[in-house]
């Protein structure tokens, strides 16, 4: 019996795979299966009751779930072939692909082009080794606002949120808004890595009080929670001794960052990039592997959901190239990230196959005004674009075109430079 | 000489976040606001100087849905301390499933000429 083959199998239903799959399928490829763990689609969109969502692409503040849905109406439009509550489970480098459901059981398929659109995973209390007991009442911010708003259950009445970061900030409203006491965020930064607004809208509304350069040291309870112990920390971010402060709670959340769901990659053996934790691609999406492509918050970890959808919509036109023979695999040259860079995407280019105009991603190593963005090619400098504000919170995008990258041979730098 | 006090916002309507200064006369007049890349970011400190507005999204329990909670957003902002009002009104609403998006689960929630809306379909 032979395998059963699809042209494109797009991994994961969130934000990113819902754009990958009405893309490929609006560029002329209608061979599409759309692979979903969950019950729907939608992904962590489901949970971010927040509004906020849309502003570019739809010119309103939506909701996540009301995102959500209208990208679901596009997709219902088309014929892309959708399985929900259905887990991939190995992805080779041939793009075989084996996944469960409780319908058909264990299937492996082959596509001729596959796109990774994973999503994030939060980093957890292990990750960071906060010391200290091991009772209830520690979660993950996202879980506990899964929790609190899809499923109804209050995860906790006294409440202390650990990490500064957009989800963060947004439960210590939403837990105050249901009745729970938040006593404070720490942030062991000496400064937020959320949005302003949210500071604002968030913490201020609500006299929750910030405390940066701060973490947890401590944490107490057997059962149940009972308090928390943060410290000061210095400039290398070591806690300093005499510092703490304790908190009588229930329920620590902790929000302490995102790294990309990369275990497919992985097994499949694509190369990863050692900053994004995501795979290192071209500026068509394309990882390591041919056929291959990566995007969303599986791919790094974005600001907004409506430059999560873009690039979902990159990698569906890209794959939908592939299948039709137009994209070559030729990583002609290579973008690194210099000074005051932390990284940037992609990490190649292909000129041959390039577009006429593409767009390089890239977040800044820390918090400056009037600066300069400088991509260069050796010793000569290609384009420079001029920046109010930057911020690591909010990623930048730098456009380039093909005319202005015509004659590079050598590899290229952008870096952060004053003016 | 009357003297001028000035105020420092940042601004929520949108991502951008920008820090916009209003300055007041002695009197807590608006003399100026700048800072703002868009008209609405005025308003906003306008409004934040007299009486501050908020959007506010919450959920309310459904029967028959996919999950135990529906999400709801209001039709408009209403104003920062009606917040726990409309919370309150929202605590023993149950709807039943199917609902639309945009469907008014309650309307004119606490008087206040704004509704709660249906933020999904379920």
């Amino acid at each position: 019996m032979g395998v059963i083959t699809k042209d494109i199998v797009i991994i994961g239903g969130g934000s990113a795979g819902i754009a990958a799959a009405v893309c490929a399928y609006n560029n002329g490829c209608k061979d599409i299966l759309l692979l979903e763990k969950d019950a729907e689609l939608g992904g962590i969109l489901l949970q971010c009751i927040h509004n906020g969502f849309g502003l570019h692409r739809f010119k309103e503040e939506l909701a996540g779930p009301a995102y959500a849905q209208k990208w679901v109406e596009m997709l219902d439009a088309t014929d892309v072939e959708v399985k929900t509550s259905t887990t991939v489970i190995h992805l080779s480098a041939d793009r075989l692909i084996t996944y469960v459901n409780p319908r058909e059981g264990y299937v492996t398929i082959k596509a001729g082009a596959v796109i990774l659109a994973t999503g994030c995973r939060e980093r957890s209390r292990g990750a960071i080794a906060t010391p200290g007991f091991r009772p209830s009442g520690v979660w993950t911010a996202g879980t506990a606002q899964k929790y609190i708003n899809m499923h109804g259950y209050m995860v906790g009445r006294r409440v202390f949120i650990l990490g500064s970061g957009d989800i963060g900030l947004i439960m210590a409203r939403r837990m105050t808004l249901e009745g729970a006491k938040v006593l404070g965020v720490a942030e062991i930064m000496p400064y937020s890595n959320g949005l302003p607004r949210n500071i604002k809208q968030c913490l201020d509304d609500f006299d929750i009080p910030l405390y940066l350069s701060h973490t947890v040291t401590d944490i107490k309870g057997h059962d149940r929670l009972s308090s928390i112990t943060i410290s000061k920390v210095d400039e290398n971010l070591n806690p300093i001794q005499g510092t703490e402060t304790d908190f009588d709670v229930d329920t620590l959340l902790m929000s302490v960052g995102l790294i990309p769901d990369t275990a497919l990659a992985t097994e499949a053996g694509i190369k990863l990039h050692p900053k994004t934790k995501g795979a290192v691609v071209d500026e068509h999406m394309m990882t390591s592997v041919p056929g291959i492509f990566a995007c969303g918050n599986g791919l790094h970890v974005h600001d907004l959901v409506d430059f999560v959808s873009l690039e979902g919509e990159e990698a569906g036109l890209s794959a939908a190239k592939y299948v039709k023979g137009e994209l070559t695999h030729d990583k002609s040259l290579e973008i690194t990230a210099g000074e005051g860079v932390s990284y940037v995407l992609p990490t190649y280019i292909d000129t041959k196959a390039m577009e006429d105009n593409t767009e390089l991603k890239l977040r800044v190593g820390y918090n400056a005004r009037n600066v300069r963005i400088v991509l260069s090619c050796g010793d000569r400098q290609i384009k420079e674009i001029n920046k109010l504000r930057i911020a690591p919170s909010e990623m930048e995008k730098f456009p380039i075109s093909r005319d202005e990258l015509s004659g590079c041979t050598q590899n290229l730098t952008i870096s952060v430079k004053e003016q | 000489m009357a003297k001028d006090v000035t105020k420092t916002y940042t601004c929520i309507v949108c991502p951008r976040g920008c820090d916009v200064t209003a300055t007041l006369d002695e009197s807590g007049g608006i003399v100026s606001i700048d800072g703002n890349f868009c008209p609405r970011g005025e308003t906003y400190v306008r409004n934040e100087l007299t009486h501050p507005m908020r959007q506010l999204t919450s959920t309310v329990a459904i029967q028959g849905g996919i999950y135990a909670r529906l999400p709801v957003i209001l039709s408009a902002e209403i104003p920062k301390e009606k917040m726990t009002d409309v919370m309150n009104a929202l605590k023993d609403v149950s709807v039943n499933s199917p609902v639309n998006r945009g469907d008014v689960i309650i309307s004119n929630v606490c008087n206040l000429g704004v509704d709660v809306l249906a933020s999904r379909s379920m």
